[in-house]
């Protein structure tokens, strides 16, 4: 593939950077990033990466636009409320950037479906707000052995890490299991201050960026931990647990299982 | 004792073990974090086990969801 004259003005500003070049851009146009979720941090993420020009983006979601949305899920509009967020989301990368390809799935991800979504994809960014589906995402990507990108945010904190499967810390190898039902306050019940989203999601865009175009060094085995508030960037290295259930030594989980939520759970983090 | 806890230095009272600690610091929830040991992750069945020693590094990691949401 080669750029065309357009392209080459579009992306200007990235291609000058000797770190991405004409053969960057290439790279980038030619790979496939799936989002899972377009809410807070998959909303950045999705117009970063489609400004990008990567060439084509993966998006699953289930739910349809709420105005609560809007206080921090960039990429929906006032009018797109009551709107299929996929849609909402595919009209807005559309509308910044004709180069990319949206492939939608108005899906909830779940055991059953999500591998065969992954397994099309060279980097899964995790854009969910609750935990079945990180420990799904982190599961089915070390099966299947595609790269992500995890993140969570929550009030005035957030906090991410990059996975190569096999190779680096997974994100069971720092939590074991999801926490009991309950127990860890969703963002509707505990709040998130919007730009937080806007934060956490771009550092994302960023690890898929390097990722794709195979340069720094990626967040992998130091969990980032962000403080809004006193604005400090803290990392704690994290390595490879030998007794981590997926990629220890000994895994129990050899197989993909949707992990267990309890009723009231599943409603405050749906 | 004096550890280091999350990247701060912390003076401990009567914490010898990491149940302790996690009760002395008044971590909310025990069983929603996970507990670094200088650069280890511990099982959760040896937090009561498990002895600090003078200028230990404990990281308390906390679950974080976010992201997508709607009610
Ligand atoms: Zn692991």
């Amino acid at each position: 593939m080669s750029l065309t004259e357009q392209q080459i003005e579009r992306y200007s500003r990235q291609i000058i950077l000797k770190e991405v070049g004409g053969p960057g851009q290439e790279k980038l146009l030619a790979s496939k990033v799936l989002i899972v979720g377009a809410g807070g941090l998959g909303s950045p993420a999705a117009l970063y990466l489609a400004a990008a020009g990567v060439g084509t983006l993966g998006i699953i979601d289930y739910d349809n636009v709420d105005l609560t949305n809007l206080q921090r899920q960039v990429i929906h509009n006032t009018s797109d409320v009551g709107r299929e967020k996929v849609a909402s989301a595919a009209e807005k990368i559309k509308a910044i950037n004709p180069d990319v390809t949206v492939q939608t799935y108005r899906e909830r991800a779940a055991a059953a479906n999500i591998r065969e979504i992954i397994k099309k994809h060279d980097f899964v960014l995790d854009g969910t707000d609750n935990f079945p589906s990180k420990f799904l995402i982190n599961d089915v990507c070390y099966f299947e052995k595609v790269p992500f990108s995890h993140a969570g945010i929550l009030r005035f904190d957030g906090q991410m890490i990059t996975v190569l499967p096999g190779q680096t810390a997974c994100y069971r190898c720092v939590f074991d299991k999801p926490p009991p039902a309950g127990l860890v306050p969703s963002c509707s019940q505990a709040g998130v201050l919007g730009p937080l989203a806007g934060v956490i999601g771009c550092l994302q865009a960023t690890e898929v960026l390097k990722y794709l175009l195979g340069v720094g060094e990626l967040l992998t085995d130091r969990l980032l931990i962000f403080d809004g508030l006193g604005l400090q960037f803290r990392e704690v290295k994290v390595t490879r647990n030998p007794d981590c259930r997926l990629c220890g030594q000994e895994p129990s989980i050899t197989e993909l299982a949707d992990e267990e939520q309890a009723a009231c759970d599943l409603k405050a983090s749906q | 004792m004096k550890l280091i806890i999350n990247g701060k230095d912390v003076e401990t009272d009567e914490a010898h073990t990491v149940t302790e600690l996690l009760k002395e610091q008044k971590v909310k929830w025990p069983d929603m974090v996970s507990v670094e040991l200088n650069g280890t992750i511990l099982k959760r069945e040896t937090f009561a086990s498990t002895g600090l020693n003078e200028g230990d590094k404990v990281e308390f990691l906390y679950f974080m969801g976010g992201g997508r949401e709607s009610d």
